[in-house]
């Protein structure tokens, strides 16, 4: 279907973190983290609670002002670069992510038409649904389908939660999902754009085998088609199937990388039995 | 170096106290000025003289409110920690001083017009003032996360700010169409008068200059404390960060 | 402009939830109707004097009942983050707000619009003839307090007591706009009508004022 390829259009953003650090009053969720992360992998962030991995998603996501440092993004070439572009042109008009050319687009929170740009491809899918309780499903996701300037949203809106298996519950109010449904309708949500990064913080909590292998499936897709995934993970889970790359964080900072240390599955293994024993 | 660190804050302390003795004195000379130099007014006798004290704490108080605004428009633009304890300081100051006038514009109006209060413009409009620097500091102890205190309590300042006038104009024009018996009304001013008016302002001013210096210094203090405190327990939390400092500590003090 | 789109989706999301659930508006209505009808007992209006206090009575019943009633305008996005959703997507932050005042000036100005008529008939007010004159009051009141009461409900959602404080910051501040629409409203139901240019005047710098202010530094808010 046109549709659904356009909705995943190949290419990620590569995501690079220089010397960022966030703090909230007495407490460092993130010192001076520098990372980068390149289009296309798929890295899993494990850690204890309140070692930074949501706050760390967040600021992919450009949420949060720094306290110091900034988020950068690029965007690689890719062979389907035809489609890419035309996306751009109808969604914001803007020179920054040329498909041209590789570049590194700095963002900074004041810069809105930059950020604004860059904002259009990242999907995150948070501990809470980001949901409105008070619509029904294909509310919410003509919603979102409207605000980041789709093509026929309504339909868009409808297409996406097909795959979702909530095509027969559009009409329901959010309200009255169960906690499996609203985490699919999350997802769905992050995905509708067709996001070049996405950024995942537990995913899998909520969904039962039929949910989680669902995901599974969709990050299969998207690895395909070379979107960039950063998702924070206890260590299970169909997710980690696609895991290319694990990075442990500890307090706010980087602990262990595994493009250092070479063991992305030990890591994740690791965190698991850690995460089992808590 | 602990030495020339001492002999450096003796020295602070010793200007700081000069300081604090030169508007003692200023203050002490403004209210001799006012209790007896300045002339007698025509028709209200001796309690008229709180005008001295009544008028330049209301002028004191809108030039710390002014850089309170100023402060907190610098803030949300650069971000500084240093404007956002220039915006409280000078709002915590500022208070104080219209509660002076607030409270001495019925001492003055009793024993002249033999009543305490009266709705009339200035007033009304300077107790409106007063309740929104009030709900200023107010909403700065709501806030816990100081980032988050300091950027939401510099748009209330900012909107507090251009607020005033329209409270004054407003409440004016309303009390032209109802009119009150007025505290202190008009007449032309004795330069005499003027004089010593200038002067009394001048020792407030020195006066807000000195506690607003003061506080700005505790603020400062504070985040450094923190600073510190944040540093020592990084050094904790994270000591893959910090091999060196994270090594275990020899009883009779040797490096490991 | 390009911020009218995003502000005219999320215009027609708050009105479509808020008329799902009519929750505040009800409350509101009912809460006006009971300020209204409580004042009439703790003074007695004679018709001279109703006419008097009347128009005043309604702009302070408004003024409590829209400080009560703005506050859900940013809690309600609490519960499941959805400012977090808002803010993730490509548009400016400031029209999250801007639809959130135009959302709230509606609410308020359809409660008033049938407040009107009872509050009328209460006080025993002509208000046929001044209808037009009236209804400008009316929305450039209103407009004052959706503008205020949306930036300050944003600033209550973040701090502790919040359903205390909103009330308290926006009443003082509100204070030009309450004399302003009251004088107004009380003008025009004087022996002649009259709309006292001075007190509209007032009224548009207000919302002319605020909504700049808004414009410049409400985004700060939305931050984390």
């Amino acid at each position: 279907m046109q549709a659904d390829s356009a909705s995943n259009s190949p290419g990620g953003l590569g995501v690079e973190f220089v010397q960022f650090a966030k703090r909230y009053g007495a407490r460092f969720a993130l010192r001076n983290v520098s990372l980068s992360i390149a289009p296309g992998e798929c890295v899993a962030l494990v850690g204890p609670n309140g070692s930074g991995k949501t706050t760390l998603l967040k600021a992919a996501a450009l949420l949060i002002r720094p306290t110091a440092g900034r988020v950068q993004f690029s965007n690689a070439n890719s062979a389907g670069g035809q489609s890419f572009s035309s996306d751009m042109h109808r969604s914001q008009g803007l020179g920054a992510l040329a498909p041209e050319a590789s570049q590194h687009v700095a963002v900074s929170m004041t810069n809105g038409t930059d950020s604004a740009a860059v904002k259009r491809y990242i999907g995150l899918v948070s501990h809470s649904t980001l949901l409105y309780d008070d619509l029904t499903a294909e509310e919410n996701l003509v919603l979102f389908a409207r605000l980041y300037g789709l093509d026929s949203p309504d339909e868009r809106a409808l297409a996406a939660l097909e795959p979702a298996g909530l095509a027969a519950r559009s009409k329901d109010l959010v309200r009255n999902f169960s906690r499996g449904m609203r985490q699919r309708l999350a997802i769905a949500r992050a995905l509708l754009a067709g996001p070049k990064l996405l950024l995942l913080d537990e995913p899998s909590t909520g969904l039962d085998r039929a949910g989680q292998q669902w995901l599974g499936a969709t990050l299969a897709d998207l690895a395909a088609a070379g979107c960039t995934v950063l998702m924070s993970t206890h260590g299970a889970g169909e997710a980690s199937a696609f895991v290319t790359r694990a990075i442990r964080l500890l307090a706010g900072s980087i602990a262990e990388d595994s493009a250092v240390s070479g063991d992305a599955r030990g890591m994740l293994a690791a965190a698991l039995a850690a995460h089992q024993e808590a | 170096m602990a030495s020339a660190a001492h002999a450096m804050e003796t020295k602070k302390m010793g200007m700081q106290a000069l300081a604090t003795f030169g508007v003692a004195l200023l203050l002490l000379v403004a209210a001799y000025c006012a209790l007896f130099v300045a002339p007698n007014e025509a028709t209200m006798g001796l309690i008229q003289r709180i005008f001295y004290f009544h008028v330049p704490f209301g002028w004191s108080a809108f030039v710390a409110f002014a850089i309170s605004f100023v402060s907190s428009i610098a803030y949300l633009r650069s971000r500084a920690p240093k404007w956002d304890w220039l915006a409280v300081s000078s709002a915590e100051v500022g208070v104080p001083f219209v509660t002076v006038m607030l409270v001495t514009g019925p001492i003055w109006a009793h024993p002249v017009w033999g009543i305490w209060w009266t709705w009339d413009a200035r007033l009304t409009s300077t107790f409106v003032l007063w309740v929104l620097y009030v709900c200023y500091l107010l909403l700065r102890t709501l806030i816990d996360e100081p980032e988050r205190r300091a950027v939401v309590s510099a748009v209330f300042n900012i909107f507090a700010a251009f607020d005033i006038p329209l409270v004054y104009f407003s409440i004016w024009f309303f009390r032209t169409q109802h009119p009150q018996p007025v505290i202190g009304a008009g007449g032309s001013l004795d330069p005499r008068m003027l004089d010593v008016l200038l002067l009394c302002w001048g020792a407030t001013l020195a006066l807000l200059a000195l506690l607003l210096r003061q506080r700005y210094r505790v603020e400062a203090l504070r985040w450094e404390v923190e600073r510190l405190r944040l540093e020592s327990e990084s050094r904790v939390a994270a000591p893959h960060r910090f091999p060196a400092l994270n090594r275990p500590i020899d009883p009779k003090g040797r490096p490991a | 402009m390009a911020l009218a789109r995003p502000i005219g989706i999320l215009l027609a999301k708050e009105l479509r939830t808020e008329f799902r659930t009519r929750e505040l508006l009800i409350s509101t209505l009912v809460f006006v109707l009971i300020v209204l009808v409580l004042f009439s007992f703790t003074f007695d209006p004679t018709t001279v004097e109703s006419r008097r206090f009347g128009p005043g009575l309604l702009w302070l019943a408004l003024l409590f009942a829209g400080s009560l009633m703005l506050h859900p305008s940013f809690t309600r996005e609490q519960s499941n983050d959805t400012l977090v959703a808002l803010r993730m997507a490509p548009i400016e932050p400031v029209s999250i707000l801007a639809a959130k005042i135009l959302a709230n000036f509606c609410f308020l100005l359809v409660a008033e619009l049938v407040l009107l008529p009872v509050f009328a008939a209460l006080y025993n007010l002509r208000i046929v003839p001044v209808l037009g004159r009236l209804v400008a009051v009316l929305v450039l009141g209103t407009l004052a307090l959706s503008i205020v009461g949306t930036v300050f409900a944003a600033i209550s959602s973040q701090a502790r007591m919040r359903e205390l404080l909103l009330p308290l910051l926006l009443l003082p501040l509100l204070t030009p706009a309450l004399v302003a629409s009251a004088e107004a409203t009380a003008g025009l139901f004087n022996d002649p009508p009259t709309l006292a240019a001075v007190w509209v005047g007032v009224l548009a710098a207000f919302d002319t004022i605020f909504l700049t202010v808004t414009w410049l530094f409400g985004e700060y808010l939305l931050e984390e």
